[in-house]
């Protein structure tokens, strides 16, 4: 059964330096206040697993939190660059990261695998792409049945797999609607996983083939109203395009990112989101 | 005919132009989803858009600003997961076209949007494949649209991506399970069609006012023109007033957000 806990004290105990951890979200339903109370425990040496790091893992990569990101698409959407992703591979601030990354086909696969208990993502993939020549963990084999050549990438199993969702009952059931993304799969795929949620209700009335992620699948369930802002909830609040936008200015510069890693993280009341709100 | 128009509609105007009524069509963000949508709104109301995100059978009323936007979703069909999305809509072959645009292209289309430069020693460091990779090779074919100019349109891109026709136009030949690839390159001067004997791109319509020699200054290599070189069409005055519609409509709602 999901645990209910504060948001500190589920990601205190369930994110330990050096793991390998993945906070999913294609776009919608980001879990930002998670990500800022990873950086306000001042978490190091993360292997950080998401298809599009965004502005969540812009932000815990300048804060020095990864050690390793492995991604899909790796910019700010409709935006730009990710400022931080590229100052810490290009120059190492504020420390040296490596960097790995696949195709969305590949990732989304390698999620599905590691829900599955399977070792490898088999797809047909990556044909004449010069991906594989930089990314050792692209490899192709032979179909046993056709001969076909397809590729092959390691399956995704985090130590924990943190994702925010509309809202939990009483009992810890999850009900994710909008874009799923891979959260059910990432939750599934890892040992451990954090759900955090708007609000817990009397009853989800979901309906028979809604997302629904059982209670005895989770680790720990933490409120956090407003956790995905400045990506948005589906029926609660709409993503906040201008803040992404302004984040290419925030970003670019070292001190003015400081400046607000200070003034909307380490200084802002836990399980507040902190941007424009 | 005098109708007032940018570079940039003659560009979105013809791309729409390429989807036809009924097509499903996966769609990458910017251009490619201004296109699709306008091809939606004039001549092929039925063509079915599906975005990585996993919105099927999507209507936005306004272009999203990211492939995950809320519009997507509640103007869609249904929303499936993404690897579901992946794996039994683009990969199960029920894909006709994928849209994309890139960062630089070469001779034989393929596509880089991975980095400028070297690997290890990036000049500029370009978001990565995203959905691309596996679109431009399950899907049945490829249109490509993006602005001409000599740093996009080069010999040989620094990184392939995504294939077009691979490092010597036959990065196709005898593969098994693969769509036709590139079928056109539209930009905001000419439409490109792969020769097809060798797979290189070669100009086959000139946007009115454009010449030759624009599409050689601004091309990487030594561009070819078909023989039967044709002009392409101008914009209606309809799909122009609905071109202004959906991008004011779209700037007003990203101001408001």
């Amino acid at each position: 059964m999901a645990e209910f806990l504060s948001l500190h004290d589920a990601v205190a105990r369930y994110v330990q330096d050096g793991a390998t951890v993945a906070m999913e979200g294609f776009t919608h339903l980001i879990p930002f206040a998670a990500g800022h109370e990873v950086i306000r425990q001042k978490k190091r040496d993360l292997t950080l697993i998401r298809m599009t790091p965004d502005i969540i893992y812009d932000q815990m990569i300048g804060a020095g939190c990864a050690k390793k990101v492995i991604f899909s698409w790796g910019g700010n959407p409709g935006v730009g660059s990710l400022h931080r992703l590229r100052d810490a591979v290009e120059k190492g601030w504020p420390c040296k990261i490596e960097i790995l990354e696949h195709s969305h086909a590949a990732m989304a696969c390698a999620f599905e695998a590691g829900a599955a208990g399977l070792p490898m993502a088999v797809f047909r993939g990556y044909i004449g792409s010069e991906l594989p020549s930089v990314n050792d963990q692209i490899k192709f084999i032979e179909c046993p049945f056709t001969g076909e050549r397809l590729a092959a990438v390691p399956s995704v199993r985090p130590d924990v797999s943190i994702i925010h969702a509309q809202r939990a009952d009483r009992q810890g059931n999850v009900l994710v609607e909008g874009i799923v993304g891979v959260q059910k799969e990432a939750v599934l795929a890892a040992k451990h996983s954090i759900v955090t949620v708007e609000e817990v209700v009397d009853d989800l009335n979901a309906h028979p083939n809604a997302c629904v992620i059982p209670s005895w699948a989770i680790s720990a369930i933490a409120v956090a109203e407003k956790g995905a802002l400045p990506s948005y909830t589906h029926g609660y609040y709409g993503r906040s395009n201008r803040f992404y936008k302004e984040w290419d200015a925030i970003a670019r510069d070292r001190d003015t990112f400081t400046q607000w890693l200070d003034d909307n993280v380490f200084n802002a009341a836990q399980n507040h989101a902190g941007e424009n709100s | 005919m005098s109708l007032e128009y940018t570079s940039s509609e003659m560009m979105s105007v013809t791309a729409a132009r390429a989807l036809e009524n009924g097509m499903t069509c996966f769609v990458g963000i910017g251009l490619p989803s201004e296109a699709a949508n306008l091809a939606r709104l004039t001549h092929a109301p039925d063509v079915v858009l599906i975005y990585e995100s996993g919105t099927l059978q999507t209507k936005p009323d306004i272009l999203p600003l990211s492939i995950g936007d809320g519009e997507l979703c509640e103007s869609a069909l249904t929303t499936v997961a993404v690897p579901e999305m992946f794996r039994y809509w683009l990969q199960g072959g029920k894909v006709d076209v994928g849209f994309l645009g890139t960062a630089q292209i070469d001779r034989f289309a393929n596509l880089n949007t991975t980095l400028i430069g070297d690997y290890k020693a990036p000049k500029v460091r370009l978001p990565g494949g995203g959905g691309a990779p596996e679109i431009a090779t399950n899907a049945g074919e490829v249109f490509i649209t993006l602005k001409h100019s000599k740093r996009a349109f080069v010999k040989a891109v620094d990184f392939v991506t995504t294939l077009g026709f691979g490092r010597d136009g036959k990065g196709r030949d005898n593969v098994p399970n693969i769509g036709k690839g590139p079928t056109r390159v539209i930009t905001d001067l000419c439409v490109m069609k792969p020769d097809p004997d060798s797979k290189e791109l070669v100009v086959v319509s000139l946007h009115p006012g454009v010449s030759r020699e624009d599409v050689i200054d601004a091309t990487g290599w030594e561009i070819h023109f078909a023989e039967q070189l044709e002009s392409t069409p101008e914009p209606s005055e309809n799909e122009l007033t609905i071109l202004r519609e959906l991008k004011a409509r779209t700037e007003r709602a990203h101001a408001d957000a």
